[in-house]
């Protein structure tokens, strides 16, 4: 029978049924960090039990590193002490850590593709929502909370039901100045932000095939804002190519085994879908949030919605948002004016995006109302940007260039908005007080829109600023 | 281990609406800097509480109904849809409970999120959109009214009013049984586990 990569990984890992009817899936690789581990290992100390596959349980501190001050102690001392648990924790149990000082530190989901942890035809779990990036590489990978993340160190293994299977095809050629955080902010803006409760998405078609590894992770980090626990796009030769030669992927002998198993994993033609959803990829436009969702969003060139459009349940958290937003209904949001650019995060922050954004910034300059800073997802990515002199260019323009981490993503570090300052980021998120700011506000786009917004102090048209 | 069984959860209701309300709403990330969850409770819902000024605002959590329900350390919090989307932090759920809601009424949960409630023991049931809207009326109106949320009959009474209400299978057998807590099953589980571990290759290192 023609399989989905979902149900073949669910399968393979399947180690039981459980009384209530869940399944015991078994957790090949987990993830771990500051924020969401400390009370699983209390936990697991109160109970008396130990790691049980301590090899399969990888750490790396993110959220709460500062990215301008690299001595310890950390002027936050709950940071400091957040830091030493995780030392403390992994060094009592056998876990490998990317501490800070080792240059593999990063956001956890960069650190696991960076390293060749990350692997197609695998389950990974991690305490923290934005783990399906890791289903760019065919993983079946999704959030737990931190009872999960005992229940993972004790048992390697999770009670979990199965998930239907949503294929969202994209097929066709983005326009020139579209990327991938348009495809996903725009899938989530028709789909909704509780559409994919239930569902695991399958993304798939021929702008997914040729998209790179890191434009199919930023597509699948955002699954979860589009409500779908964990997203996935099949594994192809650019997924071996990436994996190839990382220190964590099979070594020679082992290496076509590997890759004649990984292939084995992927969605089988003629296999049923629970459902199918179809866009055209040329019809995509640079897009941008308005609201307090990551879909109130709008493309560049389009007015933001006329309350009276909306439906009455969408009417009223629009409402909230425009309130939030200080913005008006059926204008504009091009134009708006800009108080911070953030350029980073696990949705963002990875090589090909500093690359792009310094492609566009080259030359420019930083506008004067404007605090930029653009914060490498990981100290691999800081230091190959540093050998091809991006950073250069981003402190040449007027951007701050910072060490590795979340940063003004979720703010748990001193990257913080102030006020009801505005930031064009290009996180994932715009949830009220996200950015560390209760009246902060946030709007969601492209790296490079990022930078057209940091040039012009206003949310712009990156296809205008730059003539693309 | 040995856990209570929930079968039924009788308290005091708090209607707090909103569709879409994130796990940052309900427990900022500053909160999240702690290796404990043990102060969480006072931090429910804080930045909707307490306005840029310092001034208590008027959200639902800081209304003299809420204060009861805190000190009774038993209620029933009724939400709109996709109540706790974003992010994965149990912070979440702890909050809620450990300021005093035992059980939610909604219309729909993030995933996560139910998940997280579920292995507090707290259940996180839904009802129609009319039945929402009635019981959350029904609430508003009569905060004196002790709401019953029955996990084993799957309905929601209140007075005279009853609403059907649903729940994942797999959690309301946890919760009636006293399973909410997967570890025991799971620990039971160890030699299957290892099992598996060995079929599958980049477990085994080969």
């Amino acid at each position: 029978m023609a399989k989905t990569l979902f149900q073949k990984v669910w399968e393979a890992h399947t180690v039981r049924q459980l009384p209530n009817g869940q399944t015991q899936l078994f957790i090949g690789t987990h993830l771990i960090h500051e924020v969401t581990s400390p009370q699983a290992f209390g936990m697991l100390r109160d109970l008396g039990l130990k790691v049980k596959y301590p090899q399969r349980t990888f750490a790396t501190v993110d959220h709460i590193v500062p990215t301008n001050e690299l001595k310890e102690p950390y002027s936050d001392p709950i940071a400091q002490e957040m830091i030493e648990a995780l030392r403390k924790n992994t060094k009592d149990f056998g876990i490998r850590f990317f501490d800070t000082n080792t240059g593999t530190q990063g956001i956890v989901h960069m650190v696991g593709p960076e390293q060749g942890i990350t692997q197609p035809g695998t389950t990974i779990a991690c305490g923290d929502s934005h783990t399906a990036t890791h289903g760019a590489f065919g993983a079946i990978a999704f959030g737990i909370g931190t009872t999960q993340v005992r229940d993972v160190l004790a048992t390697q293994t999770l009670a979990l039901s199965p998930l239907k299977v949503r294929r969202i095809e994209v097929n066709g050629q983005l326009a020139p100045g579209v990327y991938a955080k348009d495809v996903i902010l725009h899938i989530i803006r028709v789909l909704g932000v509780n559409g994919g409760i239930g569902y695991a998405y399958e993304y798939a078609g021929s702008t997914f095939d040729n998209f790179s590894l890191e434009e199919r992770m930023t597509v699948c980090n955002m699954s979860i804002e589009g409500g779908a626990r964990c997203g996935y796009v099949n594994p192809d030769q650019k997924t071996f190519d990436y994996i190839k030669g990382k220190p964590y992927a099979p070594k020679a002998a082992d290496w076509d085994a590997a890759v004649a198993r990984w292939k084995s994993f992927a969605s089988d033609p003629g296999c049923a879908y629970d459902d199918v959803v179809k866009f055209d990829a040329a019809a995509i436009r640079p897009t941008v949030t308005w609201g307090i969702t990551p879909g109130q969003a709008v493309f560049i060139d389009e007015k933001m919605p006329a309350l009276e459009t909306l439906n009455a349940a969408d009417r009223a958290t629009a409402e909230d948002a425009y309130k939030h937003m200080k913005l008006s209904p059926d204008t504009a949001i091009k134009g708006t004016k800009v108080d911070v650019c953030f350029l980073g995060s696990c949705t963002n922050g990875r090589i090909s995006d500093l690359r792009e954004a310094a492609k566009y910034l080259k030359g420019r300059k930083v506008s004067p109302t404007v605090k930029a800073i653009v914060v490498p997802g990981s100290q691999l990515t800081a230091i190959q940007a540093v050998h091809e002199g991006l950073d250069k260019v981003f402190t040449e323009a007027g951007f701050e260039w910072r060490g590795a981490g979340c940063s003004m993503c979720l703010a748990m570090n001193p990257d913080k908005l102030v006020g009801d300052q505005l930031c064009a980021s290009s996180s994932n998120r715009n949830f009220k007080g996200r950015q560390g700011s209760q009246t902060g506000r946030t709007v969601l786009m492209s790296p490079i829109m990022v930078i057209a917004a940091a040039i012009t102090g206003q949310v712009a048209d990156a296809r205008e600023v730059f003539k693309v | 281990m040995s856990l209570a069984k929930v079968t039924q959860v009788k308290g005091l209701a708090l209607a707090v609406p909103g569709d879409d309300i994130d796990t940052d709403r309900i427990i900022p990330a500053r909160f999240l800097r702690c290796v404990t969850f043990d102060d969480l409770g006072q931090h429910a819902f804080r930045d909707e509480r307490t306005g840029p000024d310092g001034k208590e605002s008027n959200h639902p959590m800081n209304s003299p109904q809420a204060a009861r329900i805190a000190a009774a350390k038993k209620g029933v919090m009724v939400v709109g849809f996709n109540f706790g989307c974003g992010s994965s932090r149990e912070h979440a759920p702890q909050s809620i409970w450990r300021f005093g809601f035992t059980a939610l009424v909604g219309g729909s949960f993030a995933e996560i999120f139910f998940g997280n409630s579920t292995t507090l023991g707290v259940p996180c049931v839904t009802l129609s959109k009319d039945d929402l809207a009635e019981c959350d009326a029904f609430v508003r109106a009569h905060p004196d009214v002790e709401v019953t949320v029955d996990v084993e009959k799957l309905v929601v009474t209140a007075g005279a009013k009853s609403w059907k209400a649903s729940i994942a299978a797999s959690a309301r057998d946890g919760l009636i049984n006293g399973k909410w807590d997967p570890i025991a099953d799971l620990l039971d589980g160890a030699a299957a586990v290892d099992r598996t571990a060995g079929s599958l290759a980049y477990v085994a290192g080969k």
